[in-house]
């Protein structure tokens, strides 16, 4: 019965809210104006980065607090990654002010579009102009074409978007740039002014233009990156009485690309890597934290030779593994990544008695996207009341799980995420995970109360 | 006094012999499990070989799915379209012992991997069959014999090889059931007892669910208790030793699904029935010589034996006939070869195909159990002073084994074993006899009067001899209340008089005293002997039996280079290809594929339907279009080829080539042997056959090879191949692994090879055919 009821609540709450949500967005949508917007989208990877630069002014006279993004459905499905900064300040003494971002629905949205809503910090008055700097990432958002290459043949790759940028507001003036890998492009739609310059598109200026304003925009090509994808990525993290965080990760591997078609020579692979393969990828580049150390990588058939480690005790280690065989399109893999940490690198007492884990959430793997992400947290025997603190939403529950010895089990706190990107080295900190939990009687016992807190 | 004192000091002694032989034991028992732990530290800890993956996909299956599923298994993923049942054709003893480790490993929370286990239970089981090997020598020539065979077990180089960690094979458990059957034979012979006699077929029981080898068991045993009546040694004891073990063990044998009915059916069992009529025959003897005065006896005798031969006679004769009646006398073809040992070569070509069935070499002997070769016949010699029932059971194990060793080389593991005892007992005896001369010189040395010396080597020199007497004394006085049999009884009076004799050979022991000198020298021979053995053990298990020949390393001068090229192909075929696919190969990859590739084969290790194997044989031997009709007859999608021209891997599939087309030749006459040799010489290069030249396996082997160095210089045959450009028209290459040890090829669907046909024909014939394919054409249907 409460499961029935739930959705219901839900459901009379949106209808509540909705025109709320109306007149917000509503009134927002005519006071305030886009007076310049610049996008950069990246597609030298499989990853699409795009960099989007807004200058809002407020021409509306009451003062507005919210900015709403817009994306077309198609590109929200992909969506993985969403980061607003609010830029103050003059050009030398630049400050960047992190922003909350949260899905919102607008009953009137033209063709399915899906909005995000930016939250500014101060209040935006009339009259008053406002930099924000976007940041968003999509996946899968490169279609191989043709679909299927012979070991020969490189990857062609269509990338859809649009030549003006979606959005609710009137837009004065915007430009797109798009950043290709190589100079080798198939085609590309015009819209004009386009411009080629070497490795980029340039679409624009166009001047103002109304609202909702979209003009389709297809590139097609050549992208030989690795489109290196973990289907399913099952991170443990377990913690160590004694002193050792073991993390064990068991990866399903796959080649998004272009699939393989027909034959696979060893011979032309092996002498003509200019010529043969070029979009296939056999080293994969794993980042793992400093002081790693009981490093191993091996799949359900037994260890696998191929790997090599540059560990480091101030730095991040490199560990620069191949799979057993290079991955053509299609091509799959599965194999376990395992090491271990010193706890004391990651697991912190905070002021009130708690302990607290800095941890990495994403996935170790340089540019590679995880589909479905799972991280279990397997606390000490006996811990009890574990919460996770994530600033992005995120499926959590608890298990048990039974390891040497056991009597009672221990929980572990189990988080399942879709479709991450690995967002490491964008200085962006929005990987925050953080777990509390009571600890177990024995060190009850000995600290009057335990709370350990994981964070990553 | 003096007695009681003596009394005291000899039960002291004798405690801190029992605890200090326990604390040796427990050092063996560690020694045994890790000197197996090279391939661990060397390699990984990974099942080796290939049979031992078939064992372990059965304990994945096994621990998954319950112990009734177990049974009722039938395999669909091998011998395609035929199928496996698994349950009803397998040995389920190891099985089911690594099973059951696991499963009270995760009941007690200890969330081990089967595959951990697996890796792990041959060592254990090492240390177990030392033990064992203790207490059957100890049976045999006391304690010190027993500690000397069991260290020397815990280290056998022959044993080492086939128990390593990670070799994950029946012979891992079923030598140490060998033993303990053994051990619990001789118990029962020594002391008459029922309890043992039971535990006897239980650990028969053990052996029969572990290896087809538990028919060596059944007829040694039979031989010995015939050898004992023959000798006149025929006592109670021997009856409760062997009957029960027969009646019981023949029962439990037949619970085993893999043996059933064979357990009263084949001829291999045979020995041991007849020995049973026969061991009632002389039991009733003895009996009516018992109750009859010896005059009547005499009449008896002659009434019986003029009766008794006729209907003898007769039920021989049938039974003769019967067995005469099958085609292969009743017996399974390895056993067949082990009394003919020319019997494979002749008939079963895939028998003699195996190379651990081939006879060994001299120089594998001095490999496998190094100088207990020589140490054997002392032993032997050992084992007649003096004969005892146990002893001469240890002798005919050893005369037996030697034969079955030199038959094939496999069996050199059931040898083994029996070597250990033997060398055993001959090192305890010379250590005994130098120890005891030192003794005694040293003390004439010191002053002493010869007859005190005498008294005191009487005292010290044999005290764990002494001690064990007093020990069986004791238990003798114990048992006599609580028995009141007459049998019993009778027996005390031969032990007492069996004491008696030992004690006279005691006494003439004593005045076996060797020089000073020599004896040192003797034992520092000994030493040395026995270090050059532990050094040549370490070496083995180190160097030669440690590899888990699904990995090969080897060294050069940049260092260790790995070739892991088989696990390259088994990981490529298990995620890149469809589930359902079915893998063709020669057999001794389908343990292999089934277990590490998830893929269906056609044949496997389990050379159970020669045909089939035949089928595949031919396939390779044929020409390529006639292969690819037999491979898609059978749905293969993918075919695997093992090749080692490229790095010189010798034991790939063109070494292994000729045995295909014997075996396949076996069965489908078309393929001829001679066909693929040139005067009797096997070889690929440019003077190979025709018919060699365009098999299969050359075209799958050879494929785009020439482009690698431009020559197309084979490592292993150390010669240019002979068709250097080819093309494959019904395969496609759809993996090679990095150093092209294993080569998948797909079969091309036949759409296309219809359409190339056509083309084909078309360009060929001239124009009348060409305007009959024109006006084919316009056929719409068409």
């Amino acid at each position: 019965m409460e499961a029935l009821l739930r959705p219901r609540i839900m459901l009379s709450l949106t209808i509540i809210l909705i025109p709320i949500f109306l007149f917000i967005s509503g009134a927002s949508s005519h006071q305030i104006r886009i007076n310049n917007a610049e996008r950069r989208i990246d597609l030298s990877t499989h990853i699409v980065k795009v960099f989007l630069t807004l200058k809002v002014e407020n021409t509306g006279k009451t003062s507005a607090s919210e900015i709403l993004l817009a994306f077309p459905p198609t590109q929200v499905d992909h969506l993985a990654f969403l980061e607003a900064l609010a830029a103050t300040g003059k050009k030398k003494k630049k400050t960047y002010v992190s922003l909350a971002v949260k899905p919102t629905q607008l009953p009137d949205a033209p063709n399915e579009t899906n909005y995000y809503t930016i939250v500014l910090a101060n209040p935006l008055n009339t009259g008053e102009t406002a930099t924000l700097e976007i940041l968003y990432i999509l996946t899968h958002s490169l279609e191989p074409f043709p679909v299927e290459i012979s070991q020969s043949e490189s990857q062609l790759v269509y990338y859809r978007d649009s030549a003006l940028i979606l959005s609710p507001y009137h837009i004065k003036q915007q430009t797109t740039f798009i950043k290709i890998p190589s100079n080798k492009v198939e085609s590309f739609t015009r819209v004009e002014p386009t411009d080629r310059a070497g490795n980029e598109l340039k679409y624009g200026p166009y001047e103002d233009r109304p609202p909702y304003s979209y003009s389709p925009l297809l590139v097609h090509f050549e992208n030989n990156n690795p489109f290196s994808v973990v289907e399913e990525l099952v991170r443990e993290v377990e913690i160590s009485h004694w002193g050792n965080l073991q993390i064990t990760e068991q990866y399903k591997l796959a080649h998004a690309g272009a699939r393989h078609k027909g034959i696979f020579s060893r011979v032309d692979y092996q002498s003509k890597p200019a010529f043969s393969g070029v979009s296939s990828f056999k080293h994969l580049l794993a980042r793992l934290p400093p002081r790693v150390h009981s490093v191993y990588y091996r799949d359900e058939i037994g260890n696998i030779s191929t790997s090599h480690l540059r560990a480091d005790s101030w730095k991040i280690s490199e560990l620069e593994i191949e799979p057993r065989y290079p991955l053509f399109g299609g091509w799959r893999a599965t194999f376990v990544i395992g090491y271990g940490l010193p706890l004391e690198d990651f697991l912190f007492e905070s002021s009130d008695g708690r302990r607290y884990l800095n941890f990495t959430f994403g996935c170790p793997l340089v540019e590679t996207v995880v589909d479905k992400l799972t991280i279990k947290v397997v606390l000490p025997e006996g811990a009890k009341g574990p919460s996770a603190v994530v600033p992005f939403p995120v499926e959590q529950r608890l298990e048990t799980k039974y390891s040497y010895l056991d009597v009672v089990g221990r929980t572990v706190v189990v988080l399942e995420k879709k479709n991450v990107v690995p967002v490491h080295n964008i200085p962006f900190q929005w990987n925050d995970l953080n777990i509390l939990f009571w600890g177990s009687k024995m060190e009850k016992k000995k600290r009057n109360s335990l709370l350990v807190m994981l964070v990553d | 006094m003096a007695a009681a004192a003596k009394a005291g000091e000899a039960t002291l002694r004798h405690a801190f012999g029992n605890v200090l032989s326990f604390f040796i034991l427990l050092l063996i028992g560690v020694l045994a499990f890790s000197i197996r732990l090279f391939s661990v530290i060397k390699y990984e800890s990974v099942i080796h070989e290939f049979d031992p993956y078939f064992n372990y996909r059965v304990t994945q299956f096994l621990t998954k799915n319950g112990i009734y599923d177990f049974w009722n298994w039938f395999d669909d993923r091998t011998w395609y379209p035929l199928g496996r049942v698994i349950g009803g054709t397998v040995y389920p003893g190891l099985t089911l012992t690594a099973g059951t480790i696991w499963w009270l490993l995760n009941s007690l929370n200890i969330p081990l991997s089967v595959e951990t286990v697996c890796v792990f239970t041959a060592p254990i089981f090492s240390a177990f069959a030392s033990w064992a090997t203790y207490l059957l020598t100890k049976e045999v020539k006391g304690a010190g014999a027993g500690l000397t065979a069991a260290a020397l077990l815990a280290m056998v180089p022959s044993y080492i090889s086939r128990s390593v960690a990670g070799s994950y094979d029946n012979e891992a458990v079923a030598i140490f059931a060998l033993i303990i059957t053994f051990y619990l034979y001789i118990k029962t012979l020594n002391t008459g007892s029922l309890f043992y006699a039971t535990l006897n077929a239980i650990a028969y029981f053990y052996m029969v669910c572990s290896w087809g080898g538990y028919t060596f068991i059944i007829n040694l045993i039979p031989m010995h208790v015939l050898l004992c009546i023959v000798t006149g040694r025929y006592s109670s004891r021997l009856y409760i030793a062997y009957a029960p073990l027969v009646v019981l063990g023949t029962l439990l044998a037949a619970l085993v699904p893999v043996v059933g009915f064979n357990a009263v059916m084949t001829s291999e069992h045979f020995a041991s029935f007849l020995v049973f009529i026969i061991l009632h025959v002389v039991a009733l003897v003895y009996y009516i010589k018992g109750i009859l005065s010896p005059k009547m006896f005499k009449v008896a005798v002659t009434l019986v034996v003029s009766v008794g031969l006729v209907v003898c006679c007769a039920v021989i004769a049938i039974l003769v006939a019967l067995v005469a009646s099958s085609p292969t006398k009743g017996w399974s073809g390895r056993s067949l070869s082990l009394l003919d040992p020319t019997y494979a070569s002749k008939y079963i070509p895939i028998i003699a195909s195996v190379s651990e069935h081939q006879p060994p070499t001299w120089p594998s002997y001095f490999m496998d159990i190094n100088v207990l070769a020589f140490l054997v016949p002392a032993g032997i010699i050992a084992c007649f002073l003096p004969l005892s029932d146990a002893s001469s059971f240890v002798v005919l194990y050893i005369v037996t084994s030697v034969y079955f060793s030199g038959v094939m080389v496999r069996l050199m593991l059931v040898f083994a074993p029996a070597a250990c005892i033997m060398s055993g007992i001959a090192l305890s005896q010379a250590f005994d006899v130098f120890t005891r001369s030192i003794k005694f010189q040293l003390l004439r040395i010191l002053g002493f009067s010869e007859a005190d010396a005498g008294d005191g080597s009487s005292a010290n020199v044999v005290p764990e001899n002494d001690a064990v007497k007093v020990d069986k004394s004791e238990e003798t006085i114990k048992e006599r209340p609580s028995r009141k049999n007459k049998k019993k009884e009778k027996e005390q009076m031969e032990k007492a008089q069996a004491e008696k004799t030992s004690a006279k050979s005691k006494t003439e022991k004593r005045l076996l005293v060797l020089p000073m000198e020599l004896s040192v020298i003797g034992l520092l021979l000994l030493v040395f002997m026995g270090a050059f053995y532990v050094v040549h053990c370490v070496w083995a298990a180190a160097e030669a039996y440690s590899a888990p020949s699904i990995v090969l390393t080897s060294y050069t001068h940049e260092g260790l280079h790995v070739f892991d090229d088989f696990r390259e192909a088994y990981a490529w075929l298990r995620h890149n290809t469809e589930v359902d696919d079915k893998v063709a190969s020669w057999w001794d990859y389908g343990y292999q594929t089934t277990a590490m590739a998830n893929r269906t084969v056609i044949v496997d290790n389990n050379t159970w339907n020669n045909t089939h194997i035949a089928t595949v044989g031919t396939a390779m031997s044929s020409p390529e279009k006639a292969a690819w009709e037999i491979f898609n007859s059978l749905d293969v999608k993918y075919v695997l080829v093992v090749f080692g021209g490229l790095v010189g891997y010798p034991s790939d599939d063109i070494n292994k080539f000729l045995w295909m087309v014997r075996i396949g030749g076996g069965v489908f006459p078309h393929i001829k042997e001679p066909d693929y040799l040139r005067d009797g010489q096997y070889r690929i290069d440019s003077q190979a056959t025709p018919t060699m030249l365009n098999c299969l396996m050359y075209k799958l082997s050879y494929y785009r090879f020439v482009e690698t160095d431009g020559k197309g210089f084979d490592r292993v045959r150390r010669t240019e191949i002979g068709k250097k450009y080819f093309k494959l028209t019904h395969f496609e290459e759809v993996f090679t692994t990095h150093h092209w040890m294993v080569r998948i090829y797909k079969l091309k669907p036949s759409k296309n090879r219809i359409r190339g046909k056509m083309k084909k024909s078309k360009s060929r014939t001239s124009t009348p055919s060409s305007k009959r394919s024109g006006s084919r054409k316009k056929n719409p249907w068409q």
